[in-house]
């Protein structure tokens, strides 16, 4: 019992920090900022977590599952790849209206900081269960023959980088209009990308 | 009493034999059976008088093609007239176990008990005596372990699991390439792994290549040559010498390995560089 507690408390911490990191900043947000915002004391904090970087990495691990579940569950369906690309886009422009902290912290912190997780969460390490399922949705779609066969970092940077920069400009206010307008045209166009010519 | 072997060949290169020759102490195997015919060793009988003969130990090298004849004989016929009096039937490399690279030639040809992955039309008939020892050629230790061989356990391809539960795989000197993911740049050189991109088919073939050496000192992955899968049915496929990739990743997976749990390892694997596995183990300048 007392570990579930603990469990659902650590929970809560991870949920208040990517909200308070991504709206004021990695370095700005001290852990005396956090334990206040929870209403804990600092001390009780770093029986959590034993530093900043530590739950840190922890958090693009926490955000990294949450998206790859949910690619996964995309990858399970008996659907063709054009209609995964559509769940797909569909999936993270969602996420990042309604939890815009994940994405943010993603884009914004992870993506920005590297210095911070290069111990600890080399390369892929961190953002793994996101990645894997990436792979495997452009690994299946290849194999049936309905995407182009290529360098996966090539296919990976067009679909991931777009969905990124669109996130970013939405962060930015940039966009003149809401981002679910742009998820038929966006998941045609890296479908026009990455579809097989043959 | 000296059990009575008969080595017949179908449709061969006589590879198997050549490879067998090999054996280190191939006097003493030789010694323990009574000859009746091998096409290339002093046999008592000629071809022409096989057809009643009584072995008690049938070799098959090479695959089975209907209406083929040797001498007088139609091999195909001869070879059931001799399985139906032997107690054991082996069939020696991968054309006389499922048709072999003479399938490419003529899909017709088969081997005793499989054609290619399907059973042949013998299997019912011979399988309870049937031992395959596949390969091209099969090993001449593998060779000598299916003539001597009592009882051995055999898998659903009636491969001896004493020599083909393991993959190619197990005992390569690359392995430490294959947990750290360092491709093979090229071939013939002693580092990378050659599973990513040369072609090397260790991590799915069943056999001792990596356990039994080759002339005792060697095989082709330690040589730096990929593994060509040749005790599977599948065997050949094409384009040995490259990996089959979707979007960079392996077509075949490492055998029972799930693709989720090969690529979550992989991308661990990769985020890391070792040093040491990036240079040269004896630098040669």
């Amino acid at each position: 019992m007392a570990k579930e507690v603990k469990e659902r408390r650590k929970h809560q911490i991870m949920e208040a920090a990517l909200k308070l990191f991504s709206k004021e900043g990695f370095f700005e947000v001290t852990m005396a900022d956090l334990a206040k915002e929870l209403g804990m004391s600092v001390g009780n904090l770093y029986n959590y977590f034993t530093s900043k970087e530590a739950l840190a990495k922890e958090l693009i691990l926490y955000i990294s599952k949450i998206l790859g579940e949910e690619i996964r569950r995309i990858n399970l369906l008996s659907i063709s790849a054009k209609e995964k690309i559509y769940k797909i886009v569909d999936f993270y422009f969602h996420t990042a209206k309604e939890r815009p902290e994940l994405i943010e912290y993603f884009l914004r912190i992870y993506l920005a900081h590297r210095e911070v997780f290069k111990h600890g969460c080399e390369g892929m390490i961190c953002v793994g269960p996101f990645v894997t399922e990436i792979m495997i949705f452009f690994e299946e779609g290849v194999r049936s023959g309905e995407l182009r066969d290529q360098d996966f970092f090539s296919a990976f940077g067009l679909f991931m980088g777009y969905l990124g920069g669109m996130v970013f400009l939405m962060g930015e206010r940039m966009l003149p209009n809401e981002i679910e307008y742009y998820i038929e045209d966006i998941a045609q166009n890296i479908y026009r990308a990455l579809k097989s010519e043959a | 009493m000296k059990p009575k072997i008969l080595w017949l060949q179908g449709v061969t290169c006589n590879g198997n034999s050549h490879s067998f020759f090999n054996l280190p102490n191939f006097k003493t195997l030789y010694d323990q059976f009574e000859w009746l015919y091998h096409p290339i060793l002093p046999s008592k009988l000629s071809l022409d008088e096989l057809f009643d003969a009584k072995p008690e130990i049938l070799v098959l090298e090479g695959g089975l093609k209907n209406g083929w004849q040797k001498g007088q004989e139609e091999v195909v016929a001869l070879f059931l007239k001799l399985a139906s009096r032997a107690k054991r039937v082996v069939a020696v490399g991968s054309c006389a176990v499922y048709g072999g690279v003479f399938r490419e030639y003529e899909k017709s040809i088969s081997g005793v008990l499989f054609q290619g992955e399907q059973k042949s039309r013998w299997y019912e008939a011979l399988k309870a005596k049937t031992i395959n020892i596949p390969g091209c050629p099969a090993h001449p230790e593998w060779i000598a372990f299916g003539l001597s061989a009592a009882q051995p356990h055999l898998d659903s391809y009636h491969r001896p699991k004493e020599i083909f539960a393991y993959t190619v795989h197990s005992g390569c000197s690359r392995n430490e390439y294959f947990e750290w993911k360092v491709d093979a740049e090229g071939f013939g050189t002693k580092e990378g792994c050659l599973y990513y991109k040369q072609g090397c088919q260790a991590p799915y073939t069943h056999g001792s290549c990596n356990k039994i050496l080759w002339n005792e000192i060697n095989s082709k992955t330690r040589a730096g040559t990929p593994c060509f899968g040749c005790t599977e049915p599948q065997f050949p496929k094409k384009e040995l010498f490259k990996t089959k990739t979707y979007m960079g990743i392996p077509a075949t997976m490492p055998l029972g390995v799930p693709k989720r749990a090969y690529l979550t390892l992989t991308g661990v694997a990769k985020s890391f560089r070792i040093e040491r596995l990036t240079q040269r183990l004896i630098d040669e300048s």
